[in-house]
């Protein structure tokens, strides 16, 4: 394998893991603001900061991760990306922050406000709904070119069905995997009113979301046709993979059970479903402006990398694992005994 | 202000604010891990109790620090794509490392602050704070590598106006890196250090609640007997930083002390007004050939001038001011702790470690260093213009071409703004009002110690 279609390889799987730690993370927030303004937040809020005051730091790393890396490994996508990127990337940036502070100041702080846990809460769902832009923006036809002189044409933007489908398919994948995770964690927590509570979530987002995926799959034949054609003729399959996991997750549910493995299940749905997206979105990283093989990296750098990010694996790998162990997996800590 | 001049101002503005949070970010870690491990050793759960509300404290600019690094980050290639395509792939090693050293920091503070109760034997929960700081200052590190090749880029070789060639290593460890990140380190340690003894003093000096008084004094001996030593190593890391200066980067030492004519025996101008048309300057105080002694230990040195460059590679003249303030705000604090120590090393002067007026002055330690760190980082970043890879790119060649750069500077502006006053808001109300003493007797309630 070249540096190239390692490089790709490795930020598309940071960049999926990002996608599930954070949906958790955002859905999370969600979830509090919910139960919060209902009055039910004695339901899942200690559950969700059990979960969360932990492990929110270092989903933001997942994702500073996957933006550094792909520099590193695109240099030239850069120069497009940033460009073009500069109005929804720096709102994405500011919506984030916002999130990232006042879940602090929230969680940390003397004292609970409601308008810190609105902003937190509510920035949770709009995030989604702007990184998810930016896969929109790189299917091609939001670009206009003048000479060096790159512009986002937003009102094409804004118009698109496109680009509103991928928004909403966001939002509703946000509220479903975090329902799903917390669906498993009430039941390990054995929080009897949690785990319903969650679970009627997950149970109602799962439909809406396949019929969102399939609405989304129609307008990218508008949007980008070999993009669509590539996806339906050769990867197909992958997904047909990912309905059969939504299905076995939904079914694991309806009977109450094992709902780790259920979590699994959806991991593995949401997987299939975004590397059939990627694999099938290649050559192009910017559609049609440019191909994975225009930008790559340089030769040494790229073994530097690669060397670094397998050594960073080796750190990183266990000091995940103990942190798992501590908050996730440590029976008498989910519980809230410890 | 065209839109070179506001993606410059943005950039600024970013940096300025993410440098307060990322400097408590690499002292922090080590200031509750002395804490700690001194509340083992002696046993005594003041120091515990001290790790654990400067630990609290914590969390929150943390908060806000990885919320204002994550921004920088990406701000690189959407402010500046341009230095980002031509660079970004020679960078690419230290700024990867970066993360991975802010990862490995992310895991391990996680645990290390929701674990206070978790572990039998408490020096586990100590060693946990190792890898904390381990990965603060090599992120620190790292990062100054990404700045250090801006100013002396290394390790690539140029063709047809793309860098090429490149070696990782050579780019990572350039020449200037060594100087910078030991200067980053120490002068972190000093800030923090000054920071909680300014706190420290200033609870003594309001004395509320007269039960705190025993846990304050200690908060203040410990952190200045660590803010003096670590401004000597700062005062060390800027002495090799100007002889540094002086033998890769003249240009700037020489724009740092209004130097036009080259020529031994350099005077060092302290402060004064320059008229830049006639090179005059005035109302300063001047130590004749103490330039040339510094860049060089030898009074006799040839300092190179101003006016053997071309000008228009020459930084604005206002640096001048940036480096005396940044010296002055450190021989300040170096004379307070000093003093400090004094009174703790002598039998005679101990009743004048506590005194009034030594406490009023290390109030003010806490923000001159602070302020220190800012002049210091305008003085460098503004001492490299007008490139922005030094030699090789210039700033106006860099700034992205794309419209809304203006409204993206008032959002980030407006940002920044609720952060700073939210944060503050948050940390004070986190501790006003909240007896140390409370928290003294919850760790004595679980045993002495954890």
């Amino acid at each position: 394998m070249d540096y190239t279609s390692i490089g790709i390889t490795v930020l598309w799987t940071f960049l999926f893991l990002y996608i599930i730690v954070a949906l958790i993370d955002f859905g999370a927030g969600f979830f509090t603001l919910h139960s919060k303004l209902t009055g039910e937040e004695k339901k899942i809020n200690h559950l969700v900061e059990r979960y969360l005051n932990p492990v929110w730091e270092v989903t933001n790393v997942f994702f500073v991760f996957f933006f550094v890396g792909f520099v590193g490994f695109f240099p030239a996508s850069a120069l497009y990306l940033g460009t073009v990127l500069l109005v929804p990337g720096s709102i994405a940036l500011i919506l984030i922050s916002v999130r990232g502070s006042f879940y602090a100041f929230e969680h940390y702080g003397q004292d609970t406000k409601l308008p810190w846990i609105f902003l937190y809460g509510l920035t949770g769902l709009l995030i989604p709904a702007s990184l998810a832009t930016v896969l929109t923006i790189s299917e091609g036809g939001y670009i206009t070119e003048h000479g060096s002189h790159l512009d986002l044409d937003w009102l094409q933007l804004l118009l698109s069905p496109y680009a509103w489908a991928v928004v909403f398919l966001a939002i509703v994948s946000v509220l479903y995997i975090s329902s799903g995770f917390l669906t498993y964690y009430a039941s390990k927590a054995k929080d009897k009113v949690a785990y319903h509570f969650m679970r009627q979530w997950f149970m109602f987002w799962g439909p809406p979301m396949i019929i969102i995926s399939l609405f989304v799959f129609l307008s990218l034949r508008i949007q980008n046709s070999d993009h669509f054609y590539n996806a339906v003729t050769n990867y197909w399959w992958m997904f047909a993979i990912s309905f059969v996991f939504f299905l076995i997750a939904g079914v694991l549910n309806l009977m109450k059970k094992y709902h780790g493995l259920a979590f699994i299940m959806v991991i593995l749905q949401m997987g299939f479903a975004f590397y059939g997206y990627g694999l099938s979105k290649l050559p192009y990283l910017l559609y049609p402006y440019i191909k994975l093989s225009d930008s790559s990296v340089n030769d040494s750098m790229g073994l530097a990398l690669v060397i670094v990010f397998v050594l960073g694996l080796l750190l990183l790998i266990p000091s995940l694992i103990l942190l798992l162990r501590l908050f996730v997996f440590d029976k008498e800590y989910v519980e809230g005994k410890k | 202000m065209d839109s070179v001049e506001i993606s410059r101002f943005l950039t600024g503005m970013t940096l300025a604010v993410h440098i307060i949070f990322a400097t408590i970010g690499v002292g922090m870690p080590l200031m509750f891990a002395i804490a700690e491990f001194l509340g083992i050793k002696n046993k005594d759960p003041k120091y515990i109790a001290l790790a654990k509300r400067w630990s609290r404290g914590y969390t929150i600019t943390v908060a806000v620090g990885v919320v204002t690094g994550t921004i920088i980050g990406l701000q690189l290639s959407l402010i500046w794509p341009t230095f980002m395509k031509m660079g970004g792939h020679v960078i690419a090693l230290p700024l990867f490392m970066e993360t991975f050293a802010f990862f490995f920091e992310a895991i391990f503070l996680s645990i290390y602050l929701y674990t206070w109760d978790r572990f039998k034997n408490k020096w586990i929960h100590f060693i946990i704070s190792i890898p904390v700081i381990i990965g603060g200052s090599f992120s620190a590190f790292f990062i100054t590598a990404v700045n250090s090749f801006m100013n002396t880029p290394a390790g690539f070789e140029m063709k047809n106006g793309k860098m090429v060639n490149v070696q990782p290593f050579e780019a990572m460890f350039n020449p200037s890196f060594l100087v910078r990140a030991f200067h980053v380190i120490a002068t972190a340690g000093m800030t923090m250090a000054f920071v909680l003894a300014s706190i420290a003093a200033f609870k003594l000096l309001k004395n509320k609640y007269s039960k705190d008084t025993e846990y304050h004094k200690k908060a203040l001996k410990m952190t200045m007997i660590v803010g003096f030593l670590s401004t000597l190593l700062s005062m060390l890391a800027g002495d090799l930083s100007a002889k540094f200066l002086h033998q890769v980067q003249p240009e700037k030492l020489a724009a740092y002390e209004w130097h036009f004519e080259s020529g031994s025996k350099a005077d060092l101008v302290f402060f004064g007004v320059l008229n830049e048309k006639t090179q005059e300057i005035t109302g300063a105080i001047k130590i004749p050939g103490m330039l040339s002694f510094l860049a060089d230990n030898n009074v006799n040195t040839k300092v190179e001038g101003l006016n053997d460059f071309p000008k228009d590679t020459l930084p604005p003249m206002i640096v001048h001011y940036f480096f005396d303030l940044m010296v002055s705000m450190g021989v300040l604090c170096f004379i307070i702790s000093g003093a400090f120590i004094l009174t703790m090393l002598i039998k005679k002067l101990r009743k004048y470690t506590t005194h009034k007026g030594l406490l009023y002055a290390v109030l003010l330690t806490g923000p001159a260093s602070m302020l220190a760190i800012e002049f210091g980082w305008f003085l460098t970043e503004m001492g490299r213009q007008p490139w922005i890879i030094r030699g090789y790119m210039r700033v106006s060649q860099a700034a992205t071409q794309a419209g809304g750069i203006t409204l993206v500077t008032i959002l980030f502006g407006l940002l920044y703004f609720v952060l700073l006053v939210t944060s503050a808001y948050v940390l004070l109300r986190m501790f006003k009002n909240k007896p140390a003493q409370e928290d003294v007797d919850k760790v004595i309630g679980k045993g002495g110690h954890e």
